[in-house]
């Protein structure tokens, strides 16, 4: 069965190494932070300027002045730094952080992402994404395998407008966890019980399956 | 001492005319200078271009300015949760340039710093990155992008003194510090002004070199924009 966005989540969380500081995009890549195993250490980054995000405060004890990328309330874990954008974004280029996860609309099958801007539809902006995909060494992409007419987010190339060119290294989708490799997409897991014909039908891009490929462990 | 205190807000904002280019603090609703917000709007002055990381919302922060057709243009790196913004942006009212956040950090710092341009890797290949120079170093490409050239800074911190020296608080801290001294004037509003000496020297934030004139601020709002929270057990 297909993952839900939980599941994508989980699975993400699996990725998280002792010692990362992970920066965590809006939507999916938020919830990653509720799985990562209790036993090694980890710090998130959210880019409006706080090292060491702790879960959402307590009723009654939120603080406006102290907030993630979302805009959302929440709190410090000890250890826990604020500082002001540039520093924030001297953290991402100069490649301190060590892992970025983040949502996309499109990925393409050169590592091309698109998750900023519909032309003539819907224009918010990029925030900080471009910063941080341009940067990161270690990138996930967190999305649904297709859209909700059932077409395909994994592309031959990206129609939407560009947010970084060949610099995705990994998705995980409700289907499947891939990788980018300079062929296409190269299938690494299935999510359980989702064949690989599904997978197949569901990316445009070129799909590579070497053997059998083993189901998520989640 | 230097002294940069100032009265009120409408002595701090003197000089602020139409057609300038003003730089404001804040991300989301989140150390944004309300006080100064507000006086713009009193005075009424417009065909401003705005250099701010969001446009406030409908009804507060920048969305105030915007919805009495002040703002001839926005520079930000994001913009949802604004329909007036969304309206003038999509009608042509409201020209509005969209680039990456890092980038308008440093191009605050680059001002304030003296740097006249640098090179990020952040846009490359996108169109972002039209019509700039892109060149190579150690084999990955990066864009210009040059200081910004603002007349005024409006800036939000959480204690100050009649120095200028300035403290900020928790997130609320985000692009105020680089837009410090970005602008030919840098007018900062504070929680809580308090007398020269009363700040340690260790734990300023920004020294008051970069300030201009600094107020007490007044009624605070200080909005939450998504209230998140968990239930005890």
């Amino acid at each position: 069965m297909a993952l839900d966005k939980t599941g994508i989540a989980k699975r993400i969380a699996k990725e998280v190494k002792d010692g990362y500081y992970v920066n965590l995009g809006i939507g999916i890549p938020t919830l990653v932070a509720n799985y990562v195993r209790e036993d090694i250490d980890v710090e998130f980054q959210s880019e409006n300027g706080v090292l060491g995000m702790g879960p959402f405060p307590f009723e009654g004890e939120e603080d406006a002045d102290i907030i993630n990328a979302g805009k959302q309330t929440i709190t410090t874990l000890p250890g826990a730094s604020f500082f002001d954008s540039a520093t924030s974004f001297a953290m991402i280029r100069g490649k301190h952080v060590q892992l970025t996860i983040l949502g996309a609309m499109e990925v393409a099958e050169n590592g091309d992402i698109a998750n900023w801007k519909i032309p003539g539809k819907m224009v918010k902006g990029m925030g900080g994404a471009m910063d941080l995909v341009a940067s990161a060494e270690n990138i996930i992409v967190a999305m649904m395998h297709t859209n909700r007419a059932g077409a395909s987010k994994l592309l031959k190339r990206c129609s939407l407008p560009l947010t970084g060119v060949g610099c995705v290294k990994k998705i995980v989708t409700n289907l499947a966890v891939l990788e980018v490799i300079p062929d296409g997409f190269m299938l690494l897991e299935r999510a359980p019980g989702v064949s690989t014909e599904e997978i197949e039908a569901a990316t445009e891009g070129n799909l590579i399956i070497n053997g059998e490929i083993p189901e998520m462990d989640i | 001492m230097i002294r940069k205190e100032v009265a009120n807000v409408q002595k701090a904002l003197q000089g602020v005319t139409n057609g300038q280019t003003l730089m404001l603090g804040g991300f989301g609703l989140s150390g944004i200078p309300e006080n100064a917000i507000a006086e713009l709007v009193q005075l009424g002055v417009s065909g401003l271009t705005c250099i701010s990381n969001n446009a406030g919302v409908d009804d507060f922060g920048l969305g105030l300015l915007l919805q009495k057709k002040q703002i001839k243009k926005m520079i930000s790196s994001y913009v949802g949760e604004n329909d007036e913004f969304e309206r003038q942006m999509l009608s042509g009212e409201l020209d509005v340039e969209l680039i990456p956040q890092g980038t308008l950090a440093e191009r605050c710092r680059a001002a304030k710093a003296g740097f006249p341009a640098f090179y990020t890797p952040a846009g490359y290949g996108t169109e972002v990155a039209e019509g700039k120079e892109t060149r190579e170093f150690n084999g990955k490409m990066y864009v210009l992008e040059h200081a910004f050239k603002a007349d005024f800074a409006f800036i939000k911190a959480w204690k100050g003194d009649a120095a200028g020296n300035l403290v900020f608080k928790g997130t609320a801290r985000n692009f105020n510090p680089n837009m410090c001294g970005a602008a030919e004037i840098t007018i900062a509003e504070v929680e809580e002004l308090v007398p020269a000496g009363t700040l340690d020297p260790n734990q300023i934030h920004i020294p008051g070199i970069f300030v201009q004139r600094i107020f007490q601020g007044v009624n605070y709002e200080k909005r939450i924009e998504q209230r998140t929270v968990r239930q005890k057990q």
